[in-house]
């Protein structure tokens, strides 16, 4: 057996090796060798390839959603995770950028200006906008300014429903700006000098190039002395203060540039829709929004755009029972075997999952039968396969499954309590039974559901790892 | 100048002057008005009367960034760096004021903006450079809360340096050192002075390196000035040791 060197005191090559100590091992360290340069290139060509796998235009429509939702969790991310300025108003650019399109580029007006001239006039207006913003929201920080942003954000939302009808303080004729809450239809298409854009291919790959474009003007962004100073800014702003950084002209010019971001993709998003209504900018998009970017890790540009990704994607798949059935086994086992440690503690838990699933299904099968002759939501491999795992009532399967959710809640929360081996075996009994609740009541309606699932998914997902998927631990106190 | 936080009077008429090139300590007990005297001259507080002027231009009521930019930098008794940002960024963010490329010139790499950014590498190099092996290498890629507390005070005093300051404050440096860093940063404040040509103000309780680094002593105690001096003249003045130990009971 070779002798190891006793540790030196003092010597700093401990910390020098602590990068290859950090948990995600070798992974991570291939993943990372790869210069981020490449890695987007290869993302942009897969994502290039996605209009031509597929003629399905329901699938590229989910693409060009998640592009235009990556659009706005990176603007957001400048906001939130770069400068740690809270912004809940956010949406309101995004509205401020697809109402703006649609002033000038329908018939409501009769104005019709061509893409090339309507995007960067609206990015310059959604910059001044989140300038205005920004203005009365200078020196305030954290609670303060995100209730005052807040209400900017439903202030917005008022004023297009009832804009329909503006006047002068009531002393003048009621003007039309905004169609009020039947919104404005018949918008033109992006008409880039004379080359209109018309299928949902052709969108697909506009939002793509934008998406390019944002990426690598905020990745040199990040880079530069405006990107050192947001970061001073969160971290410190007092210090930041006395090291030269004027901390509040950079939180107007970060409310300016993830405006300006929302405004444009707010502007695409009309043109594809052809369409803009009231409500759609309101609180559960810019919740959704907040979502990706927490999830994905806030202040990393990749972080975010997997965080649009995993979301927008799981929604979509969480609205037909079959694919939701794979999502939710694949999703616990994905976090358990990312989770449990030491292998042979996961290897009781998985094992003992299923053959306590096997035992009490035949115990059912031979004192109830009736308790598992129901049907599957969908048909498919999975759903028949776990046919003889989990108990499927034929009658009340609704009803039991509703005590059975409650049930369910309680043994999670018990699961908090528990440590160590006593947790791992409380955790196959709660597996089994969140199978139970998911085959017997969650999979029949997944579209209505899928909310709660989506919510519980980011629990999960949140406590396994707080700074989101790509994120780094940030350390408040050190 | 005068100072008072409600009913009570911070610092009272308080009149004081530093020379180029001089390296001035300021002691007193804890709650004599000395890091409320540095939160007044960065520019963190405004006083209620009196005059602060630097080279002749009053920088009263001044934004702390541009007083900074003007030329006065401090570092904090307790701690303020950032945290999660690496070794090399908090000294090249501290570099703000001196450079001028907007987000445009940046997102655009512009030969202007490329040639600030090897210039804003160059000379946090450089300032951390001055602190030997003690801040080099693979350290400067490291988050700055991996940092020993002693590297973090010095990591302070490196970020306040990048801003090319006319004047320094160094508030406190030595707190919490034993006497190993304590004697290094005796040593560092004579260097800055020496090959920096900094003017140095600079907060202490240790006496030890207040004799090592001053030409010039100034006490507090409640907000007033009760001594000034040199080192000698000031450590054995009577109010200064009434103020530090208490009257002796007669």
């Amino acid at each position: 057996m070779t002798q190891q060197a006793p540790p030196r005191i003092g010597v700093d090559s401990w910390v020098a090796e602590a990068d290859e100590r950090r948990e995600g091992g070798r992974i991570r360290q291939m993943f990372e060798r790869v210069p981020p340069s490449a890695r987007f290139g290869a993302f942009l060509f897969a994502a290039a390839l996605v209009p031509l796998l597929s003629s399905n235009e329901y699938v590229i429509r989910v693409g060009v959603d998640t592009l235009i939702f990556s659009l706005l969790a990176l603007g957001l991310n400048v906001v939130v995770g770069f400068s740690g300025l809270l912004d809940l108003g956010y949406i309101a650019f995004y509205g401020f950028g697809a109402y703006m399109y649609a002033l000038i580029a329908s018939d409501k007006f009769g104005i019709h200006w061509p893409a090339e001239a309507a995007l960067p006039v609206i990015l310059l207006a959604a910059a001044v906008v989140g300038l205005l913003l920004g203005l009365p929201s200078r020196r305030l920080l954290g609670d303060y300014l995100a209730i005052v942003t807040l209400f900017f954000g439903l202030a917005f939302v008022t004023f297009v429903t009832n804009g329909n009808r503006l006047t002068l303080l009531g002393h003048s004729r009621a003007v039309d700006l905004t169609s009020g809450p039947n919104g404005i239809s018949d918008l033109d298409p992006l008409d880039f000098f004379g080359q209109k854009v018309v299928s949902i291919q052709a969108y697909f790959y506009v939002s793509l190039v934008t998406l390019a474009i944002v990426v690598i003007g905020l990745h040199f962004t990040v880079e530069s002395r405006t990107g050192r100073a947001w970061k001073a800014l969160r971290e410190d702003p007092l210090a930041a203060e006395t090291m030269s950084i004027p901390v509040n002209r950079l939180k107007l010019l970060a409310f300016a540039f993830g405006a300006s971001i929302a405004g444009a993709t707010g502007a695409i998003t009309a043109a594809v829709d052809g369409a803009v209504f009231p409500d759609s900018y309101d609180t559960p998009l810019l919740i959704t929004v907040y979502a990706m970017v927490i999830l994905g890790g806030a202040g990393s540009l990749s972080g975010v755009i997997l965080g649009a990704l995993t979301i927008n994607i799981s929604l979509e798949v969480l609205r037909d029972a079959n694919q939701a059935r794979w999502l939710f086994y694949s999703v616990i086992l994905i976090s358990l075997i990312a989770k449990v440690r030491p292998w042979k503690k996961l290897a009781v838990i998985l094992g003992g999952l299923v053959v306590f699933g096997f035992a009490f299904h035949a115990l059912i099968a031979a004192v109830w039968p009736a308790g598992t002759r129901g049907q599957a939501a969908g048909g498919d491999v999975i759903g028949r396969s776990v046919q003889d795992w989990v108990i499927r009532p034929e009658h009340n399967a609704t009803l039991i499954g509703n005590y059975a959710f409650v049930a369910l809640i309680a043994c999670v929360l018990v699961l908090t309590l528990l440590h160590g081996w006593w947790r791992a075996l409380f955790l196959i009994p709660t597996l089994y039974l969140a199978a139970f609740v998911w085959e017997n009541r969650l999979d029949f309606e997944p579209s209505t559901t899928r909310l709660i699932i989506l919510g519980a998914l980011l629990i999960v997902l949140m406590n396994a790892r707080p700074q989101g998927l790509l994120g780094t631990s940030r350390v408040e106190i050190g | 100048m005068t100072k008072a936080f409600g009913g009570l009077t911070v610092i009272d008429g308080l009149d004081m002057e530093v020379a180029p090139g001089e390296v001035v300590s300021v002691i007193g007990p804890n709650g004599a008005g000395k890091t409320t005297l540095f939160n007044l001259v960065s520019g963190l507080y405004e006083p209620d009367s009196g005059e602060i002027e630097l080279e002749g231009t009053s920088i009263v009521g001044m934004p702390p960034f541009r007083i900074t930019k003007l030329g006065i930098a401090r570092t904090f008794q307790t701690l303020r760096l950032f945290l999660n940002m690496t070794v090399l960024e908090n000294v090249m963010a501290s570099q703000y004021g001196r450079t001028h490329a907007n987000v445009l010139q940046s997102i655009f790499r512009t030969p202007g903006s490329r040639r600030e950014e090897r210039e804003i590498a160059r000379v946090a190099g450089e300032k951390l450079d001055f602190f030997g092996q003690r801040l080099a290498g693979y350290r400067r890629d490291q988050p700055a809360y991996s940092l020993s507390y002693a590297n973090r005070r010095r990591l302070e005093i490196a970020r306040a340096m990048a801003t090319e300051p006319k004047l320094l404050l160094l508030d406190e440096p030595a707190a919490g050192m034993n006497p190993v860093e304590t004697h290094e940063i005796t040593e560092l404040i004579s260097e800055l002075r020496e090959r920096g040509g900094y003017t140095i103000l600079v907060i202490e309780h240790d006496m030890h390196v207040v004799e090592g680094i001053s030409d010039r002593v100034i006490a507090l105690d409640h907000g007033v000035k009760i001594a000034e001096g040199s080192f000698d003249a000031v450590a054995t003045d009577a109010r200064v040791v009434e103020a530090y130990l208490g009257l002796k009971a007669s």
